[in-house]
């Protein structure tokens, strides 16, 4: 009996697909979340507007307050380290969490390396912004992808933006002869071995979600149009004025996305949307995804 | 022949990918209409809360009670195996109850002890299994064939058209489950 293999970890991520993975920060969250549909809930002390409006240090939760989150729900519950923050990674795994997101949202650890994820038996879902990113992360163990977009802005520009460039950089890779594709894995600062088996597939080998901005059904429909195999929505439920309407919404539109007649159904009367922010009205040091 | 796949929400990719290795046409089922002309219908792994919602809200239930009326065979997998199950221990709602059986939803534990294992399965030898978070069946009526066990869990079970797995044989290269389930389809 083997526990902890890459094939029960990427298995998971598997499930998800088609799903809704929601930021809660209590137990009561959890539950709205829980039976509005989302596959997974992702246990935090802030959400990511309030880590960009509060400024200082964004670290793990604390375990207490991933604990009885755990305990509110049935469904799967993911927790955030500090990118390169192996510690806090061993703590979340020593609670039982389902899935270890290495997020950009919280304050980075290590300015030189993310975590080896091989090492632990969690599962690890960490960012991109580009194809280059995607294959360093696989290469350190990463379970499933997420394209990173700009956490806590209600803006969903940066996850089009980030689907769109690896979507075309899958594209390219496909036609590469492999003169072709070792040179662009330079270029990329990607793994060989990892680029070759996303050209084998014609798409990364682990699932991908789309995250960061996402905050009406019709945002989460169209990162699934441009390929996520699902979403992650941060913010933009529980700052929202009717969090479980709008909740049960997006999980409507993330199934149904090629289905406007029920899109047009399920938008309507959601009440007042998260307020968004310009992402150039955002200081350049300021801007999550850079980490 | 037509083999549907709820799909919804889960690893519906790897079940028709599964499917068409063997030479059936599957369908991804995502309203009413994709039932029509279906010889069976599988319920792939998710989450099955999530599913059954989805279900719900797209107007399926229903048809899919049908489906079964009429002698249609289902088989489900992992979160499948909990929609088809008539009682869930763990649980406050009961979904589809096509099969005599009572589980215990997450009964393996928490993502970190899922495992991998090699099984055997009655009439098929051994299998290799993926197990996710998964059930295990805690009581099963009469008319119930236990299929296959794991340290003394029932994992595989069948009673008449209805087949379930605790495990996730869509994601291993074995297709000897699924050639078990298109015997029952006829």
């Amino acid at each position: 009996m083997l526990k902890g293999t890459y094939r029960v970890k990427t298995g998971f991520a598997e499930m998800f697909k088609g799903g809704v993975i929601m930021d809660v920060t209590t137990p009561e969250q959890a539950e709205i979340a829980e039976t509005a549909g989302a596959v997974a809930v992702m246990a935090l002390e802030r959400v990511p507007a309030d880590i960009r409006k509060q400024g200082g240090v964004a670290r793990m939760a604390d375990p207490k307050r991933i604990k009885e989150i755990m305990k509110a729900v049935s469904i799967p519950v993911m927790a955030k380290c500090r990118i390169g923050h192996t510690a806090e990674a061993r703590i979340l795994e020593a609670l039982g969490v389902d899935f270890i997101d290495e997020s950009e949202v919280l304050t980075p650890a290590d300015p030189f390396n993310h975590i080896d994820k091989w090492q632990f038996k969690v599962p690890f879902v960490c960012g991109c912004r580009d194809l280059g990113e995607a294959a360093r992360r696989i290469a350190e163990g990463a379970a499933m992808i997420r394209t990173k977009g700009e956490a806590g802005t209600g803006n969903v520009v940066e996850a089009v933006r980030h689907m769109r460039i690896l979507n075309d950089q899958i594209r390219r890779l496909r036609d590469m002869s492999r003169a072709e594709l070792v040179s662009y894995a330079k270029e990329l600062g990607a793994p060989v071995e990892v680029l070759e088996m996303i050209q084998e597939l014609g798409r990364l080998p682990v699932v991908n979600f789309a995250a960061g901005g996402i905050a009406t059904p019709a945002d989460a429909a169209l990162m699934r149009m441009l390929g996520a195999d699902g979403v992650f929505v941060g913010s933009g439920i529980f700052k929202s004025s009717d969090p479980e309407k709008r909740a049960r919404a997006i999980v409507l539109a993330t199934t149904h996305y090629d289905d406007p007649e029920l899109l047009a159904e399920v938008s309507e009367d959601l009440g007042e949307p998260m307020p968004g922010v310009a992402i150039e009205e955002i200081p350049q040091e300021q801007l999550m995804q850079y980490r | 022949m037509k083999i549907g796949v709820v799909a919804v929400q889960g690893d519906v990719r790897e079940h028709l990918a599964a499917l068409e290795r063997l030479g059936v046409e599957p369908v991804p089922v995502l309203k009413p209409v994709h039932l029509e002309g279906v010889s069976g219908l599988i319920l792939p792994g998710g989450e099955s809360t999530a599913i059954w919602r989805l279900l719900a809200w797209s107007g399926l239930v229903e048809p899919i009670e049908e489906l079964h009326r009429t002698g249609t065979p289902f088989f489900g997998t992992c979160a499948g195996m909990v929609l088809l199950a008539k009682e869930i221990v763990n649980w406050h709602e009961r979904f589809f109850g096509f099969i005599d059986i009572a589980v215990e939803r997450n009964a393996s534990g928490r993502q970190v002890d899922s495992f991998e294992v090699t099984l055997v399965v009655r009439g098929i030898g051994e299998v290799p299994a993926v197990f996710i978070r998964a059930p295990y069946i805690r009581r099963a009526g009469p008319g119930v064939d236990i299929l296959a066990e794991y340290g003394g869990n029932p994992v595989m079970a069948r009673e008449g058209k209805v087949l379930v797995a605790s495990f996730h044989p869509e994601l291993t290269d074995d297709l000897r489950v699924y050639e078990l389930f298109l015997k029952m389809c006829g």
